[in-house]
């Protein structure tokens, strides 16, 4: 569904990412792990955009989307539920909701996923009417998450979900991660809890310092000796 | 602000309900408008006449630039290039037009134009008006094109950048004006002119005074009551939304397929006009000799402090700071009416607390009332008390001592801007609208005329 092929990024004289390939099938949960400034948000921004790679194909049900400017993504399915939550704070959870579908202008099935949004979230629903910026951390992390399903995405990047969250929030996160891919959307999914990460993933890459150095099936790679040194404070 | 679903739930419009949309705000304008000038400017002495004049072009200019700083969220500074180039755009087509069409640079007043209205027995409009508005408008496109030009490349960049660029904007504006040559001031002298020659014949650094005085009470408020409405409507368009949700979050915004580059550039564009409509009802003002001075910072940063006081993102907001910057030296400069004004305060605390409190919460709609803060109206009353009972401690000791404080209103407004921004960094009203408060819901929807199917979530 998403290929990746050699993707570099540089950030002024120094290169971020020396070429990343990956493969994101249908219906796939996949993970990209590994420490910080090893270029997952990179990756993940590279792909939707929102920051030029300077080599490298990005590739989308067959279509080449390297160049594609990250609001017209959105209309091709992919939506970005950035790093750090980027909810507008000074707008309600309802209004959020709303610029979610802001590509859209199917105002009857929007109403339908925003019904299926809250039912995902019961939270939101708590709090429909109260400003994002009021909403605890793991709500705003909701509130992201289901403003971007709001795009109606066949494909969602999902950008450190359990930054800074409680583990109890972080259980529930990746739960729902769980109940939205099976609902037939694909993730490629970016996180430091490596844990939680391989236990939801069906496959997954580690990134280390902007190259993949490891990829395979999830549950094996949480199984591998090295991945249990590095990332799971194991053994 | 109406989501989405609302309008879903709306009644498709009639084209009567659509022609309707669009006539009230000309209505309304034309109304306040007559009002000024037949109701209000008849019984004030000249001077109010034009402190209330100025409170209005201060207005435009500020709530343009919330459009641009409040809105979308981009720190311009360089506001005041486009005042300068509505206000000499339109001034020019107005004197060397009226050469062209009248034979001279007079004014020939209706009963609409001129602060201290016409002479007895003027028509009720005349010609020399219709080129006047004409001029107001080519001022403003003029200043909107140039909006883009400048937006387009520099809206790109995000932030301080972006403030550098439009800094700049303002003071090439400036120097350009200075270079221009002078006003010619016959029409011999035009004939004698290289015709291409004849419009940027402005005046340079000398000025350029003699633009007929159309301005009046009348105009200056129809154009408030115009820009307030457009401005209300943006913030509740969907485009308006766009831009709200590039100032709360860019990268999240274009995440949701929000053109950021777009808005932005429509934003810088809309203000522009705006400010360029606020120029040329300046340029036509008694008294004022536009100059390139009116394009340079210190021009820009008075309004940007108006819409820093007000609240960046609030329309009512930065109209309320507009009034309080313009007004409040004019105070300064007379203690004994700055006195009488403690006085009347009193009565004007009351009102604007609760105008204040009013503003609470945004609403919360139906199923959730959540209510307002109950120390919201103690709250206002309390802020305004100490700045009210402030300036009259003030006023006082200034007359006790013999000072005039009016030489020293940029310390006080300095001083106020250090305050605010202790005691409440977001301004008068923050990001809110003194009618997001749901006492307002009401005569909002009588006047957005919104009629809903069903319920809403």
């Amino acid at each position: 569904m998403l290929s990746v092929e050699n993707l570099q990024v540089n950030y002024g004289a120094i290169r971020a990412l020396h070429g990343i390939s990956l493969k994101v099938e249908q219906g796939e949960v996949v993970t990209l792990i590994g420490c910080n400034g090893a270029g997952k948000t990179t990756t993940l921004r590279a792909i939707s955009g929102i920051v030029k790679s300077s080599g490298g194909t990005v590739k989308y049900e067959g279509r080449d989307i390297t160049r594609v400017k990250p609001h017209e993504l959105v209309r091709l399915g992919i939506a970005h539920s950035p790093e750090g939550r980027g909810v507008f704070a000074n707008m309600t959870v309802e209004e959020n909701l709303d610029l979610g579908a802001y590509a859209r202008h199917d105002h009857s099935e929007i109403a339908k996923d925003r019904e299926k949004g809250l039912s995902l979230f019961p939270r939101l629903r708590e709090r429909y009417k109260q400003l994002a910026g009021t909403l605890s951390g793991g709500e705003q992390q909701m509130l992201a998450m289901a403003r971007a399903l709001m795009a109606r995405p066949r494909m969602l990047l999902l950008d450190e979900p359990s930054l800074g969250l409680a583990p109890q929030v972080v259980q529930t996160i990746f739960q729902i991660i769980r109940e939205i891919n099976a609902a037939g959307t694909t993730i490629l999914l970016v996180e430091q809890n490596a844990h939680m990460a391989l236990k939801v993933a069906h496959r997954a890459y580690v990134l280390e310092v902007g190259e993949i150095a490891m990829e395979g099936d999830a549950q094996k790679l949480a199984a591998s000796d090295e991945v249990r040194k590095a990332y799971l404070g194991v053994g | 602000m109406a989501s989405l679903q609302d309008r879903a739930n709306l009644v498709p419009q009639s084209p009567l309900a659509a022609a309707w949309r669009v006539f009230w705000p000309l209505a309304l304008a034309l109304v306040v408008g007559v009002l000024m000038q037949h109701q209000v400017r008849t019984n004030i002495d000249a001077y109010s006449s034009k402190q209330i004049l100025d409170v209005g072009i201060a207005i435009i200019l500020a709530v343009s630039l919330t459009i641009v700083n409040g809105f979308t969220g981009q720190f311009s500074i360089g506001h005041a290039g486009f005042l300068a180039v509505g206000g000499y755009v339109a001034g020019s087509i107005t004197y060397y037009g009226s050469f062209a069409l009248f034979g001279s640079a007079g004014a020939t007043l209706g009963t609409m134009s001129g602060l201290y209205g016409a002479k007895e027995g003027a028509a009720f409009v005349t010609g020399g008006e219709g080129l006047f508005l004409f001029a107001l408008l080519a001022g403003g496109l003029v200043a909107a094109l140039l909006g883009v030009v400048v937006g387009l490349p520099s809206l790109r960049l995000r932030g301080d950048y972006l403030a550098i660029v439009t800094l700049g904007f303002g003071e090439i504006v400036r120097v350009l004006i200075q270079q221009t040559p002078q006003v010619l001031m016959s029409k011999d002298a035009i004939a004698a002119a290289k015709p291409l020659a004849v419009p940027l014949s402005v005046g340079g650094s000398l000025g350029f005074g003699n633009v007929p005085k159309y301005t009046s009470l009348f105009w200056v408020y129809a154009a408030v009551v115009l820009t307030l409405i457009f401005a209300y409507r943006l913030k509740q368009s969907s485009t308006g939304r766009a831009m709200l949700s590039i100032r709360e979050d860019e990268i999240a915004a274009e995440a949701m397929g929000v053109k950021t580059t777009y808005y932005k550039v429509w934003g810088f564009a809309i203000a522009a006009f705006f400010a360029g409509i606020a120029g040329g009802l300046y340029a036509h003002t008694i008294g004022i000799s536009l100059s390139p001075v009116d394009a340079g910072f210190q021009k820009s940063f008075d309004i940007i402090i108006m819409v820093v006081l007000g609240g960046l993102g609030s329309i009512s907001g930065a109209a309320i700071a507009a009034a309080i910057v313009t007004y409040l030296p004019e105070l300064l400069r007379t203690p004994d009416t700055l006195m009488k004004f403690a006085v009347v305060g009193v009565p004007m605390l009351v009102i604007g607390g609760a105008l204040l409190a009013m503003a609470g919460k945004p609403d919360q709609g139906p199923g959730k009332k959540r209510g307002h803060d109950p120390r919201a109206f103690p709250r206002a009353v309390i802020g305004l008390g100490v700045i009210i009972t402030g300036l009259s401690i003030l006023a006082f000791v200034a007359k006790r001592f013999g000072i005039n404080l009016s030489d020293y209103r940029l310390i006080l407004f300095a001083l106020a801007l250090i305050v605010m921004m202790i005691t409440r960094p977001q301004g008068l009203l923050g990001v809110r609208e003194l009618w997001d408060g749901a006492l307002y819901r009401p005569l909002r929807d009588f006047f957005t005329a919104r009629r809903h199917k069903g319920g809403t979530a």
